[in-house]
Parts: structure tokens; sequence; C-alpha cells
């Protein structure tokens, strides 16, 4: 169900906002048992929401567009009242004292709340499997990964269990499981969306964006989720654009790039074959294709594994059992309340990227490592500023392969890092990035198309992308 | 990297790991460092570093007083507490007069 569709019904009083959040509910407890999109479920509230839009619209009020609106909420993103884990154990416990700043945007808009959705522990991860409270499946087939990290959003909007999803994207995080699970996922420009309230992995990288079932609705949230934040400084004060009503703006005549380092080996062919038919669709549009080049793009995994690590070392630092979250019962002195605590309640993944990030920050190796990323971060963003000079947009596979078995990279954690090897540099330069369903292959298994912007220039990328969906066809 | 070098790293975050833990995070860590490793082949010595995507600059606010998160709802996470404080093990001991 879309939200131009639901919101059309709630206005003709086809159906209400109760009616349709508790056939939401009833759809997840028959389903999610299964899939594991979410958390944790908050249907008093949910429906404490949904009954004041129902008195609201029976008043003959004009309602915002997200009014009674049921979405899911990726549980790194704090809402008042509602636990929020980040999958781990660290954080089993903790209630949010306040609204992240996108939570209280959508609350004005009378947005409702089902539940928190699964992640790989504080988003370290690809497929979801990281999280400390069961792995979410595929509903596209069971078998295989929803991607990740925010796994559990995206297989939320692809059973149906909401009409739109919010995720965050630290290095593929929104984009990649939107292509595993066959949903539109957006991660906007650095700065576009404010991440106050959002628990923090990588803070030059994180940025938090929404899933769809159309590109129309990731317009419509994006729009209300978007602008200047005086609680969060790297918020930009750059003015929102109307997005969805910027959608059905010309493509004709746009420069489009491929760049030729995604096109090489690695890439499977069945996801070659579906890259091909979507080139050849923005081409009948009248969109010009050419072949362009990224050159630091095989440096991308190395520099982004040493630059999120450090961030993430640093910021993990916070969860020391003193204010908030687990405490190892017993401990004797502080030393041991910290040491204790932190390894009680971080999963493996995370002890790995504390003591990677620890590693490449420390005396000795800061320079060798971590300054050495940041320079070649340089070079990542100047391959695209020198990109963008020739072509308005960047149009790459979101991921090598269509969405993988449970359980087939879990072991290796270095293979599980180079699946987000079309995603990171978008993070790494800043830029915004749209995934795509661009058509399903074997097993039913979705893959994704991944459309690059320059810096703020969400409005061309969700354009190109809505007027592919419709030649395409392919999103519900 | 030796497993003394993980060791000391894990002191440096606070973390304790267990004996196996240091054993199979040492291997990950060999595996991932010899990965990023592929950095060295890069000439950067004229390339500025990037700390952050946007151009940053200072922003004051108003000097206004607004609220901020009260006290009781800053405690209601705390996994100890007495009054309006966090509590923790004692930190300062007495002095041991041979030391």
């Amino acid at each position: 169900m879309t939200i131009k569709k639901l919101a059309e019904l709630y206005r003709k009083k086809k159906v209400s906002a109760v009616e349709s959040v508790t056939g939401f509910y009833e759809r997840i407890k028959e389903k999610d048992g299964s899939i594991h999109a979410f958390l944790s479920l908050n249907e008093t509230e949910a429906l404490f929401q949904a009954r004041n839009v129902d008195r609201r619209i029976a008043a003959g009020e004009d309602l915002p567009v997200l009014a009674g609106i049921p979405l899911a909420i990726k549980d790194n993103i704090c809402q008042e009242g509602t636990k929020t884990t980040c999958a781990s154990r660290i954080l089993e416990t903790f209630t949010s004292p306040y609204d992240a700043t996108v939570i209280k945007r959508l609350r004005e808009n009378n947005a409702v709340f089902l539940g928190k959705t699964n992640l790989d522990e504080f988003a370290f991860g690809s497929s979801t499997e990281n999280s400390a409270f069961g792995t979410t499946r595929n509903p596209a087939n069971q078998d295989y990964v929803p991607g990740g990290s925010s796994g559990g959003s995206a297989a939320a909007v692809a059973a149906d269990f909401a009409c739109a999803s919010l995720g965050s994207d630290t290095g593929g995080s929104i984009r990649q499981p939107a292509s595993f699970c066959g949903v539109v996922g957006l991660k906007p420009t650095y700065g576009r969306v404010s991440r106050y309230g959002l628990v923090a992995f990588a803070s030059s990288l994180d940025q938090i964006g929404p899933f769809a079932g159309t590109v129309e609705d990731a317009a419509i949230i994006l729009k209300e989720i978007a602008g200047f934040d005086p609680a969060d400084s790297t918020c930009a004060e750059v003015a929102v654009p109307d997005y969805p009503a910027l959608l059905s703006g010309p493509v004709s005549g746009l420069k489009v790039g491929l760049p030729r380092e995604y096109f090489g080996k690695g890439l499977e062919s069945d996801v070659a074959g579906k890259i091909d038919e979507a080139i050849k669709t923005a081409k009948k549009l009248g969109v010009e294709i050419k072949e362009i080049s990224l050159p630091h793009t095989t440096y991308a995994i190395a520099t982004y594994y040493i630059l999120a690590t450090a961030e993430a070392s640093t910021n993990l630092a916070r969860f020391d059992g003193v204010r908030y979250g687990r405490r190892k019962t017993g401990s004797r002195t502080m030393r041991q309340l910290y040491e204790e605590s932190r390894e009680e309640g971080f999963g493996r993944e995370a002890k790995r990227r504390i003591i990677l990030g620890t590693f490449v920050l420390s005396s000795g190796y800061y320079e060798a490592y971590y300054r050495k990323a940041q320079k070649v971060r340089t070079l990542i963003r100047r391959d695209f500023e020198a990109a963008f000079k020739e072509v308005d947009l960047i149009l790459t596979p979101t991921s090598p392969t269509p969405p993988f078995k449970i359980g087939e990279k879990v072991v290796d954690p270095l293979q599980m890092y180079l699946s987000d090897i079309f995603t990171v540099s978008a993070n790494l330069a800043g830029i915004p990035g749209l995934s795509l369903p661009a058509g399903i292959v074997r097993d039913n298994l979705p893959v994704g198309l991944q459309i690059l912007g320059p810096a703020f220039a969400e409005e061309r990328v969700l354009c190109l992308a809505h007027h592919l969906e419709k030649e395409l066809n392919l999103s519900f | 990297m030796e497993e003394e070098k993980i060791r000391y790293l894990a002191h440096l975050a606070r973390i304790q790991l267990s004996a196996e833990e240091v054993r199979s995070l040492n291997c990950d860590l060999s595996q991932l460092l010899d990965y990023v490793g592929q950095l060295k082949s890069l000439a950067t010595e004229e390339v500025e570093p990037t700390n952050a995507v946007l151009p940053a600059y200072n922003r004051f606010r108003k000097d206004e007083i607004t609220l901020s998160l009260p006290v009781e709802k800053a405690l209601a996470n705390a996994p100890d507490k007495m009054g309006d404080f966090f509590r923790v093990p004692r930190v300062i001991t007495e002095r041991k007069t041979n030391e």
C-alpha cells in the first residue's frame, strides 16, 4: 500500500486510520514470526495516534500528507518512550528519553509509528545477521538475507508491514537492503537530514533516509524529514525543494555516466543483465549515456573500513555502563565496570570494529592508516567532482550480486565488507544515492539500480528514478 | 600482529576479551590490515585530508534559555543511581601509609 493511495482512501473516508493500522498489525502478527522485521511493536500509542487522525478527519480538518500513515523505524533512531536497542545487548533495556528530529517532524505530520525494526548491531553489517536479537529474513525468499544494516526496515516495506520506513546509511545500509528486498531506498546528501537522535556509528558518514514502495513515497518522506536543525551542527542550511512536485520534470537530455569501474569483474551476469535493461530504458527516455571513470573506486572499501571503524570505536566509548545501558553487576572498580560491561554488552562484530578502530587511531599507526584514509577520501571525492562536471547523474548496480544466503558470509568479515563495494563511495563523498528495483532474477531475488547525484541534487536523482520506475513498471 | 597487541588495544578501548576472542580477533585483524594496506600504494603527499564533506563553520545560537532534558528523564535509564546522581563503584581510595 503506497502513502499516496492510503492518504486518498482516508480523505474519501473509504477506510479509517484505525482500521488501516489494525490491518497492518494483523498482517505483522500473522507473518513477522518468520520474517522478523520488527524488534518491538508500539500498538497502544499507534492506535492512539490513528484515533486522533480519524477524529480530525471527521471534524473536517485539512491534514498533512502523512497523517495516519503507518511507518516503521529502524531501532537506532530515538522515539520517545520506545526502546531503542540498536539490536545490541548493551542497550537491551534502553528507553529513548526524547524524539529524534526526524521523528519529531513525522509526528508533527501525524504519522503513525508501528514499531522499531531490526538491524545489524549498531548498524555494523550488510545482512542483519549481526543483530543480537536474531536475523531478519528476506520477504522475497526467506532463505536469503534482506541486506543490511537496515534489513528490518527494508523487509517491513517489502512485506507490506508498513507504507514506508526509516533507515540509516553509513556505507550502504539503506541502498543495499533496498536492492536486496526490491524496494526504493534513498540515502540523502550528508547534512540534508538531521542526525539528532540517531545513535551515532560514524558521524562523518551517517545519514537517515526513507524506504518506500515507490519513488514518489520516498520523495514525500524526504521532504518532511529534510532541512536545517539547530540540534545537529552538521545539518546544512540549504532550502528543501518540493521533491514530490518535481518528480515529473523532464529527463530527456540528461547526461548520465556509467563508471567503468562498476561494470568489471565481480559483477554477476544476472545483475549486469538487469542493469543493461535499465540503461536501455533510460536511453528510450532520451537520456544521454556516457562512459566515465571513477579511478579510485578500488580503494573505497579500504578507506571506508579505516574511517568507519575509527569513528565507531570513538562513538562507542559512550557505552560504559554508567549512565544508561547494560552494567555488569558486581564490578568492584570503575575500570572493571567499564571493561566487563562492554565485554558482556557488545557482540562479535562490534568488538572487531572497536579493536580495528582503536588500532588505526593508536599512536604509531594513526598517520599510516587513519590519516592516509582521510587523504584517499579526498581523492574519491575529487573523482566524483570531476565526473559531475561531465554528467548530471551516475548509474551503477547497487550491489554486485543479488541477495546472498543466510549464513553464507557471516564467517568471513572481509567478504561481508566487500558486499558494500558499490555503495560506500557515496558516503565517503557525501553525495545522495538511491536504489531502485530493477527486476527479479533466479529464485525470485530482487536486483537494484543505483542512481548517484551531486550533493543536494536529490530532486534530480528522484526525478530520473521516477521516470525509470514508470517505464520499468516494477514497483508496487 | 601479536596477541599481546590485541590485549593492549582492548585495554585502550576499555573492553575485556576472552582468550578465544583475542585469538580470533588477531586472525581477523591481520586479514583486514592486509586488505586496507593497499592504500599504501597511492601517492598522497600532496593531498589534503578530508575531515568533513561539508564546509564547516562556527554557528552561534541565540543566547536564549531553552529547556534541557529534566534530571529524572536523564536518570531514567541509569543502571544505578542515588538521589540526582549516577552511582558507580568507589573511585577514590584511602592512601596506604607504606606506599
